[in-house]
């Protein structure tokens, strides 16, 4: 495989929540709008990117038997990482006192750490791999991951809330709220799943 | 390949690796400990800020703990003035009542017990029902009011408050919390004179 499709496989023949159907706990539970989705995706997509890396360059020292909790020791540190810098520089109110990303998302940040994506990349690709091809499959699944949760989180926000990315476009009164609600995070996901299988064929 | 898994190799390397995450966790907590604290204090006072207007001294200097009337957990009051003179005072109370738990609020009063204005610090209401209490329809409903004069509950249980649509229960534990804070403050002794 060379490096192009180590990056792009994660975009769309791979892509972990539409063909894989892995990381389906925050795909669901952090897609109630477009932001928070896209947010979510790229937090994972830095560590992913960050523990693919590492992975592949201590995979070689561990000893088989302990390398899962060996792997979810890296992943758990990056998590955390993310999560303190997060605490200091995303964490200031909107103009209009809406509440900061950090408010917003922090309670789903410790759960990348049991994102089997994370954990999946880290033992089929990263431990068999090299470091650059390693990142690049990291950069890939996690914009892969991006781009799933953006999508449903946006489609999401449009049914639900009748706006995109905060942009006012549909009357409140055609607002259908179960979509906001985690029921509707399931039909818009099944939907999804449908039309992405159509494309592909 | 991988190092054959004897106790010795998995002892050594499980501890390399902890001791490493450890050491690098330590560090980055150093370097993330200012800004957070800077982050949080913002917030604190942009909260202030929200709910009290016309003060020029640093309320969150002059804070104090004040206890809940029923034996809870204390609230936290930021008293404002301005040349010496008290303007009112924000109060950071909370409520366990809300559909997912806890609500924390930052209730404005000025020195007679009316409230000027009520932000929400942290709730974890349903996204689309429940957490439309951060929104000026139902929140401005407060501002005015007095919670001694006025029935600041629900319509639904004799007040003058209309809850949000399909979300009672958040509705009337954000009444419990600003009820709260003005229970637990005792403004009687101020509206004497």
């Amino acid at each position: 495989m060379n490096h192009l499709t180590n990056f792009t496989k994660g975009l769309m023949k791979e892509n972990p929540v539409f063909v894989l159907v892995l990381g389906m706990c925050p795909t669901l539970a952090t897609t109630t709008s477009a932001l928070n989705g896209l947010s979510m995706g790229l937090a994972t997509t830095f560590v992913l990117m960050l523990s693919n890396v590492a992975i592949s360059l201590v995979a070689g020292l561990i000893p088989d038997k302990v390398r899962i909790p060996a792997y979810i020791v890296v992943i758990a540190s990056f998590v955390t990482i993310v999560d303190m810098l997060m605490a200091a520089y995303v964490n200031s109110p909107g103009p209009g006192g809406e509440p900061s990303l950090y408010d917003q998302l922090g309670i789903f940040i410790p759960l990348i750490v049991v994102n089997c994506i994370v954990l999946g990349r880290a033992e089929s690709f990263a431990a068999k791999n090299r470091v650059f091809p390693s990142l690049l499959d990291g950069a890939g699944i996690g914009l892969g991951f991006s781009f799933a949760l953006t999508l449903l989180g946006a489609i999401r926000e449009i049914l639900g809330s009748g706006s995109v990315f905060g942009l006012q476009l549909l009357p409140k009164s055609m607002n259908i709220l179960v979509f906001v609600l985690a029921p509707g995070a399931f039909i818009a996901l099944g939907y999804l799943i449908v039309m992405v299988n159509k494309l592909k064929k | 390949m991988a190092k054959a898994s004897t106790l010795r190799n998995m002892v050594s390397v499980l501890l390399v690796i902890t001791a490493v995450s450890s050491a690098s966790l330590g560090v980055m907590y150093q370097l993330t400990k200012a800004p957070k604290a800077a982050a949080e204090a913002a917030k604190q006072n942009f909260a202030i800020k929200a709910v009290l207007s016309g003060y020029d001294n640093e309320p969150a200097a002059e804070a104090y703990k004040t206890a809940s009337f029923d034996g809870g957990d204390s609230l936290v009051c930021y008293p404002a003035s301005k040349d010496g003179k008290p303007q009112g005072v924000a109060v950071r109370t909370w409520t366990t009542k809300g559909f997912s738990g806890l609500i924390r609020l930052m209730v404005g009063f000025d020195t007679e017990g009316n409230i000027i204005n009520i932000s929400v610090l942290e709730q974890r209401e349903t996204p689309g029902l429940g957490s439309k209490m951060t929104g000026a329809e139902f929140k401005d409903q407060y501002s005015g009011k007095h919670p001694a004069r006025n029935n600041l509950s629900v319509k639904k249980d004799g007040g003058e408050v209309d809850a949000i649509t399909a979300a009672t229960i958040t509705s009337r534990a954000f009444s419990d919390a600003v009820n709260r804070a003005y229970k637990s403050l005792k403004f009687e002794n101020e509206t004497d004179h």
